[in-house]
């Protein structure tokens, strides 16, 4: 199909084949994103969150870039600057709720992505390494998006920034030690400030980074699909320009129409009131809550108390405080270890019809804690976080291992046309 | 060159152990030098000079009245000062023997029974403890009481209930004067 390329007209100028031939740029691009680029011919609209995650991810630093044109890292000036951003910059307001929203709006994607990933066994061999690529994205992810949420320095940036830094000191021995390294004082201050925004400012670039390494890694094998039957031959792909190029770009247009809905109509929908009120070192809200996408992982932290089963095993080894951090961060860690968690063959969920319904468990599992997170540890909540916890490890820890071994997979389509010529038996 | 050539064996192998001892201190060198180099990058972000000056701060005790608190900025944390009721102080002493989680006397927290100081930080996550003012909750035993995650801390402020893991910790102070504190 390069041979094709090569020939067109585009490839035929002058100037491109000047620059071609010293660097094959055009030949490039064509192979990842071009005609050049063969794709499964069956991708369903669940494929298209990839490129909205990146899209999500440039609207970011556009709007991250302009923003820190007139946003002043200092603890006294940090508020008024975001405020005058939202007054007195010409279209600042709008450049500020599409940088708010869009935080969400990438979660979104990549949630969703993930969950694709998961439902057809998309980090299965050969992909492993594609899949841990992602699960790194992600925590850098979560690490750029709470750097960012303390930069307005609001009663919710500030209490945010103070207990998100402070399970650092649930490590041993040198907990305290690396708290005030990370505070650069006593609490959280101007020099925390201050090296959050430089940090904020970076990670967006190693995302990137990481984003162009998972797209190579990607290529090397090609996407998978909603068989989970690899490709055989040309006859089950499609060249992913124009194809795949329009299907994106319509997801784009609907993931685009939904966005701007929230940053006009209700842009302090997925926000916290209480980050409009100038941060205060010395009156804590009476509830502190994450931004929603870290509800789960916070309601992981907090299941974690003296009372919790999953505590008593190691509460001769340590705190349930440190018990606590260590599951938040493993249970995002352990994504990583999901292709060898999972001991099944078949990669689509489509033809495992037990794993099926456990993946829709999940769902709603993670969904449960992301509640669960929102709400004051009281009543109910408690003991539904303790659940969801439970259930969140035993998902990946004993019940993906176990089903790979006892349930019996359907029979798989001899190749993705295959799939659609011949009828089903 | 012809030296190279020439060279017996025995000597070839000599020659392979020397690159590879000269390969192993290079590289080893290089790591530590690299290493002592991060160094300075990463104490950068340590507190510095000016954060570090702000160690003490000086209060006049002279205006709370007996059962009142107050609040002061110790090194950018609220410090807690609470000229304590007779009741309090004996309930502190009576708690000596209670379960405690964190076990500490009540005579090891002050040094007078009437003015309990401590970092008015708790210790589970860094939120800040309920109870310095007249009408706030302050807890099941008295002292103050954590809005966050529910941590209650008794009369001398020593952690009794909830996912706390320590006592509000009693920071260095020294009395200058009767009604004088220097703390830090």
């Amino acid at each position: 199909m390069s041979e094709q390329q090569s020939t067109s007209k585009f490839m035929q100028n002058g100037v491109v084949k000047w620059i071609e031939h010293r660097m094959p740029i055009f030949s490039f691009i064509d192979h990842s994103v071009g005609s050049g680029y063969p794709a499964p011919k069956n991708l369903s609209y669940w494929w298209n969150f990839g490129s909205l995650a990146g899209l999500a991810l440039i609207i970011m630093i556009v709007s991250g870039i302009v923003l820190a044109m007139h946003y002043t890292p200092h603890t006294t000036l940090a508020f008024n600057s975001v405020e005058r951003v939202m007054r007195d910059v010409n279209g600042g307001w709008l450049i500020r709720y599409l940088h708010m929203n869009g935080a969400s709006f990438f979660f979104i994607a990549v949630y969703i992505h993930i969950f694709r990933g998961l439902y057809f066994g998309s980090y299965k061999n050969p992909r492993e390494l594609l899949w841990i690529i992602g699960v790194l994205i992600l925590l850098a992810m979560m690490a750029t998006a709470f750097m960012g949420y303390v930069l307005p320095w609001g009663q919710m940036s500030y209490w945010g920034a103070t207990v998100i830094t402070n399970l650092f000191s649930a490590i041993p021995v040198v907990g305290d030690s690396i708290v005030t390294l990370l505070w650069g004082g006593f609490v959280v201050d101007n020099p925390t400030l201050n090296r959050f925004f430089s940090l904020h400012y970076l990670l967006p670039f190693v995302i990137l980074g990481l984003v162009v390494v998972h797209i190579w890694a990607l290529h090397t094998f090609g996407s998978n699909n909603p068989t989970g039957v690899d490709v055989k031959g040309p006859q089950d792909t499609i060249p992913f320009h124009p194809y795949f190029t329009i299907k994106d770009l319509f997801g784009m247009g609907v993931f685009l129409l939904i966005f701007s809905f929230f940053v006009f109509f209700a842009p302090n929908y997925f926000g916290e009131a209480d980050n409009y009120i100038p941060a205060n070192a010395l009156a804590t809200p009476p509830h502190i809550v994450p931004e929603w996408y870290f509800l789960p992982s916070y309601a992981i932290l907090r299941a974690f108390t003296n009372d919790f089963i999953l505590y008593w095993p190691v509460s001769w080894l340590m705190t349930a405080k440190l018990a606590g951090v260590i599951a938040m961060f493993g249970s995002i860690i352990l994504l990583a270890l999901v292709p060898w968690l999972d001991t099944s063959k078949v990669r689509s969920a489509r033809f495992r019809p037990i794993y099926k319904w456990f993946f829709w468990i999940f769902v709603l599992d993670w969904i449960v804690l992301g509640m669960v997170g929102a709400h004051p540890p009281e009543g109910i909540w408690v003991l539904l976080g303790q659940i969801s916890t439970i259930y969140y490890f035993a998902h990946l820890l004993v019940i993906l291992p176990i089903l790979g071994v006892i349930e019996r997979p359907k029979a798989l389509p001899e190749s993705i046309s295959a799939s659609v010529t011949q009828p089903a038996e | 060159m012809s030296d190279t050539a020439s060279t017996p064996p025995t000597a070839e192998i000599d020659a392979q152990t020397r690159r590879d001892f000269l390969l192993v201190s290079t590289a080893t060198v290089g790591a530590v030098g690299t290493a002592l180099t991060l160094w300075p990058f990463v104490n950068s972000l340590n507190p510095a000079a000016d954060t570090l000056a702000l160690a003490t701060t000086e209060v006049n005790l002279e205006p709370i009245k007996d059962g009142q608190s107050i609040t002061v900025v110790w090194q950018g944390k609220p410090v807690f000062i609470r000229n304590r009721t007779a009741a309090e102080i004996e309930q502190a002493k009576k708690d000596d023997a209670a379960a405690l989680p964190d076990p500490a006397k009540d005579a090891d927290r002050v040094q007078k029974d009437d003015w309990l100081i401590m970092v008015g930080v708790c210790t589970h996550l860094g939120c800040i403890p309920l109870g310095q003012k007249e009408g706030e909750p302050k807890g099941d035993f008295g002292g103050w009481f954590c809005p966050c995650h529910g941590s209650h801390y008794d009369t001398s402020g020593r952690i009794r209930k909830g996912p706390a893991p320590q006592n509000l910790l009693v920071p260095n102070y020294t009395f200058a004067s009767d009604t004088q504190v220097v703390i830090g």
